[in-house]
C-alpha cells in the first residue's frame, strides 16, 4: 500500500519526534505510575491517555464501581514438565517487578486482585512445547494478575487465549532473565460484549529476547498496554500486533518501549483491518530513548486497512529521543482505504468479489504474519482473518 | 464462433458533480480471429470503451447493448464478464501488495477455468509462458505489479492473456511506455494468442507503431466518443502520415 494513500474521513494519523530534556511520554499522563488506585483521579475522558476510549463502555473499571464476581473467569494452564505454576497471594515478593500501573484501570486491577498466578520456567530450561493459558469468560467481572518468569537462558513460547464474555482488568508481567527467550502470543477472541483492559509489562534481561504477538479480534472494548523496559544491555524486543475491528468494536493498543539501557533493540509492527459502522481502532506507539540508552536501535510501524465506510482509526506514533548516540530510530504510520481499483483488477481476472477481498486482506497481513515466525499460529491467524471476512460478507448480503 | 457486438453504446461518468457523456453511440462487431485496431487522439473515449466493456464501476452505461455470443455483457458483474471470456489488458495495472504473482495467476486461472489447474502441468505452463515473454522465474514470487517497471507490468498483462485464453482480448494502450525491445516481446505474445484463431482482439492505441508488429484486419478511428471512420490496414497508414487533425477539427477537441 502506498504511503500517501487516501486517508479516510474520520481518521487521524499524527506523528511526532520529540527531542526533549523532559519526557513528554511521562508528563502527558494525568498521574505518575502507581500501584494504588487512589493515586489516580477518576478519568473524565479528555485526558491524553483516555481521550480515544469510550469510558461509558468500561463497565465501571475506571471509576471504582466495578466489583469482582466469584466465577467470572475459568483459567486453564497447560504447562510442559519443568514449568512451575503457582497461585499466590497479594504479598508475594515476585509481583510488581516488571512495571508499575500507568493508568487508573491498571492500578484498580492491582489494588483489587485477590490471587495471582506465577508461571516460572527455571534457568536454562528450553521448552519444546508451548505453555498454554486458556482464559474463558463466564460473564462476570474479574481483576487479574499474572507473572511469567523465565530464568537465565530459558526459552519458552506462551500462548494465552481469551474467549467468552467477561469484564476483565489485569496486569501481566513478563520477567526475562539474562539471555532468556520468550515469545508470548496473546489472542483476544472474546465474545461481542467483553470488556478487557490490561497492561502487559515486559522486563527484558541482559541479552534476552522478548517477542510479543498481540492478536485482537473480539470484544466490545479491548484496551491493551504492551510495555517493554530493559534490565540490561543487549536486550531485544519485537512487538507484533494484528487486529480486526468489526462494527461497533473499540480496540485500542497503546505501546511503550522504554529504552532505559544502552545497546538494546526494539521493533514494533501493528497492522489492523476495520470494517463496519463505528469500528474504532486506536494505536499509540510511544518509544522513549533515554539519555543513557546509547546504541539504541528502534523502529515502529502501524498500518491500517479500512474496508468499509463508517470505521475510524486513530494512529499516533511518538518517538522521543534524549540522546543522539543511537544506531537507528524510525516510525511510520499509514491508513488506507480498501482500494476499489485493486478489487476491479482482481475481479477483471475472473476472481469473485469475496475472494478478491480475501486476497487483498490476506496480502495486507501477509508480511506481518510471516514475521511472527510460528507456523501453527500463522495458520490460525489466516484462518481467523478469513472467518472475519466471511462474516462480513454474510452480514453485507443479509 | 465468438462474436462481440456493441450497439449504440452510450457511457457517462460522474465528474465534479456533473454527468459527462463520454461514449456517444459506439457500434462495433468483433468476431473470433479478427483484430480490430481502435485509434484516436487523447480524450477521444478509447479507454472508456475498454473499461466499460470490462465493467469498471466508474462508468455508467446509459443506453445501448453489448453482447458476447448473444449473452448480455452489461448485465454481468466484472468477474462474470471475465469468466465469460472478456479480458482487459490494462494501461495502468494495479499493485496488490502481499499477493504473489504465482498465487494471483493460479487463483485467476482457477476462477476462469472453473477448476484448479493440476499443479504439475500448471507450473510447467506458467514457466513456459514466462520464458516466451523473457520473464525471469523469480518474477512469480514478487507481489502483483509491486515495483514492476512499465515493461514488466505489460509483460505481466500479456502473460495473463496467454494463460487465461479469453474469447475477447481488449488491449488498452499496451504499447504505451514500452521501448522497442519490450514492444516486440509483448507483440509476439499477442500474436501467439491471435494465431490460435480463437480470440477476437480489440487493440486500442494512440500510435501506429504497434501496428508494425500486430497487423490489424480492421482499423477504426475514434473521435468525440464514437467511431468516425473505419477501414482496412491502409487507414493506419493514412493516420501515420496525416495524424488525427482531420478528425479533431469541427468542435471535437483532442
Amino acid at each position: 500500500m502506498a504511503e500517501a494513500q487516501n486517508i479516510p474521513v474520520g481518521s487521524t494519523t499524527a506523528g511526532s519526534i520529540a527531542v526533549a530534556a523532559e519526557s513528554t511520554v511521562a508528563t502527558r499522563m494525568s498521574a505518575p505510575p502507581s500501584f494504588d488506585v487512589a493515586d489516580f483521579p477518576v478519568p473524565h475522558g479528555r485526558e491524553e491517555e483516555w481521550r480515544f476510549t469510550p469510558l461509558e463502555r468500561l463497565a465501571g473499571l475506571h471509576d471504582g464501581t466495578a466489583v469482582a464476581t466469584g466465577t467470572a473467569l475459568k483459567v486453564a494452564i497447560d504447562a510442559p514438565e519443568g514449568v512451575t505454576v503457582e497461585t499466590v497471594g497479594r504479598d508475594d515478593a515476585r509481583l510488581g517487578r516488571a512495571g508499575t500501573p500507568v493508568d487508573r484501570v491498571a492500578a484498580q486491577a492491582y489494588s483489587s486482585f485477590e490471587q495471582a498466578t506465577v508461571v516460572t520456567v527455571p534457568k536454562e530450561t528450553v521448552l519444546a512445547e508451548p505453555i498454554r493459558i486458556a482464559v474463558h469468560g463466564e460473564g462476570g467481572t474479574a481483576f487479574g494478575h499474572q507473572v511469567i518468569e523465565l530464568g537465565a537462558f530459558a526459552e519458552a513460547l506462551v500462548v494465552i487465549d481469551h474467549t467468552g464474555d467477561a469484564v476483565l482488568a489485569a496486569n501481566v508481567e513478563y520477567v526475562l532473565g539474562d539471555g532468556a527467550k520468550l515469545t508470548v502470543v496473546s489472542v483476544q477472541d472474546w465474545d461481542d460484549k467483553a470488556v478487557h483492559v490490561a497492561q502487559h509489562n515486559a522486563l527484558v534481561g541482559r541479552d534476552a529476547s522478548f517477542k510479543s504477538v498481540v492478536v485482537t479480534f473480539g470484544g466490545d472494548v479491548v484496551r491493551l498496554h504492551p510495555r517493554v523496559a530493559y534490565a540490561g544491555t543487549g536486550g531485544e524486543a519485537e512487538l507484533f500486533g494484528l487486529y480486526f475491528t468489526d462494527k461497533g468494536q473499540h480496540q485500542e493498543h497503546r505501546l511503550l518501549v522504554d529504552h532505559n539501557t544502552p545497546h538494546c533493540k526494539s521493533n514494533a509492527v501493528y497492522k489492523g483491518a476495520l470494517q463496519g459502522h463505528d469500528a474504532h481502532a486506536v494505536w499509540i506507539g510511544d518509544v522513549l530513548i533515554r539519555a543513557v540508552a546509547e546504541g539504541t536501535d528502534t523502529y515502529e510501524m502501524n498500518r491500517n486497512l479500512v474496508l468499509t465506510d463508517g470505521a475510524r482509526v486513530d494512529s499516533v506514533p511518538n518517538l522521543e529521543i534524549e540522546t543522539g548516540e543511537i544506531a537507528g530510530a524510525g516510525h511510520a504510520s499509514a491508513t488506507g482505504r480498501f482500494d476499489d481499483e485493486q478489487l476491479f483488477y482482481l475481479m477483471a481476472r475472473g476472481i469473485p468479489q469475496a475472494e478478491a477481498r480475501r486476497l487483498v486482506v490476506r496480502g495486507f497481513f501477509a508480511e506481518l504474519v510471516q514475521q511472527i515466525g510460528l507456523p501453527d499460529v500463522e495458520e490460525r491467524l489466516l484462518a481467523k482473518i478469513d472467518a472475519e471476512l466471511e462474516a462480513s460478507v454474510v452480514e453485507a448480503s443479509a | 464462433m465468438a462474436t462481440l457486438e456493441i450497439r449504440d453504446l452510450h457511457v457517462s461518468v460522474e465528474a465534479d458533480n456533473a454527468t459527462k457523456e463520454i461514449l456517444k453511440g459506439v457500434d462495433l462487431t468483433v468476431k473470433q480471429g479478427e483484430t480490430h485496431a481502435i485509434m484516436g487522439p487523447n480524450g477521444s473515449g478509447k479507454s472508456t470503451l475498454a473499461y466499460s466493456l470490462a465493467g469498471h464501476p466508474k462508468y455508467t452505461v446509459t443506453s445501448g447493448t453489448v453482447t458476447l455470443d448473444g449473452e448480455d455483457v452489461l448485465e454481468m458483474s466484472v468477474d462474470e464478464r471475465a469468466r465469460a471470456g472478456v479480458f482487459l489488458a490494462m494501461q495502468y495495472p494495479v499493485e496488490v501488495p502481499g499477493v504473489s504473482v504465482s498465487n494471483f495467476l493460479r487463483t485467476s486461472a482457477t476462477a476462469i477455468r472453473g477448476e484448479a489447474p493440476k499443479l504439475r502441468t500448471w507450473v510447467k505452463e506458467v514457466k513456459e509462458a514466462m520464458e516466451r515473454l523473457n520473464m525471469d522465474p523469480s518474477f512469480a514470487e514478487r507481489n502483483v505489479n509491486e515495483g514492476f517497471s512499465g515493461g514488466e507490468k505489460k509483460r505481466h498483462e500479456i502473460l495473463q492473456l496467454e494463460l487465461l485464453r479469453p474469447k475477447l482480448a481488449i488491449l488498452d494502450e499496451t504499447d504505451s511506455g514500452l521501448d522497442v525491445d519490450a514492444l516486440r516481446i509483448v507483440s509476439e505474445g499477442v500474436n501467439r494468442i491471435r494465431e490460435t484463431g480463437e480470440v477476437g482482439t480489440l487493440l486500442i492505441t494512440h500510435y501506429t507503431r504497434i501496428l508494425r508488429y500486430i497487423k490489424p484486419d480492421h482499423v477504426h478511428v475514434f473521435a468525440g466518443g464514437r467511431i468516425v471512420e473505419s477501414g482496412g490496414p491502409e487507414l493506419a497508414d493514412k493516420l501515420e502520415n496525416e495524424g488525427y487533425e482531420a478528425y479533431t477539427k469541427g468542435g471535437v477537441t483532442a
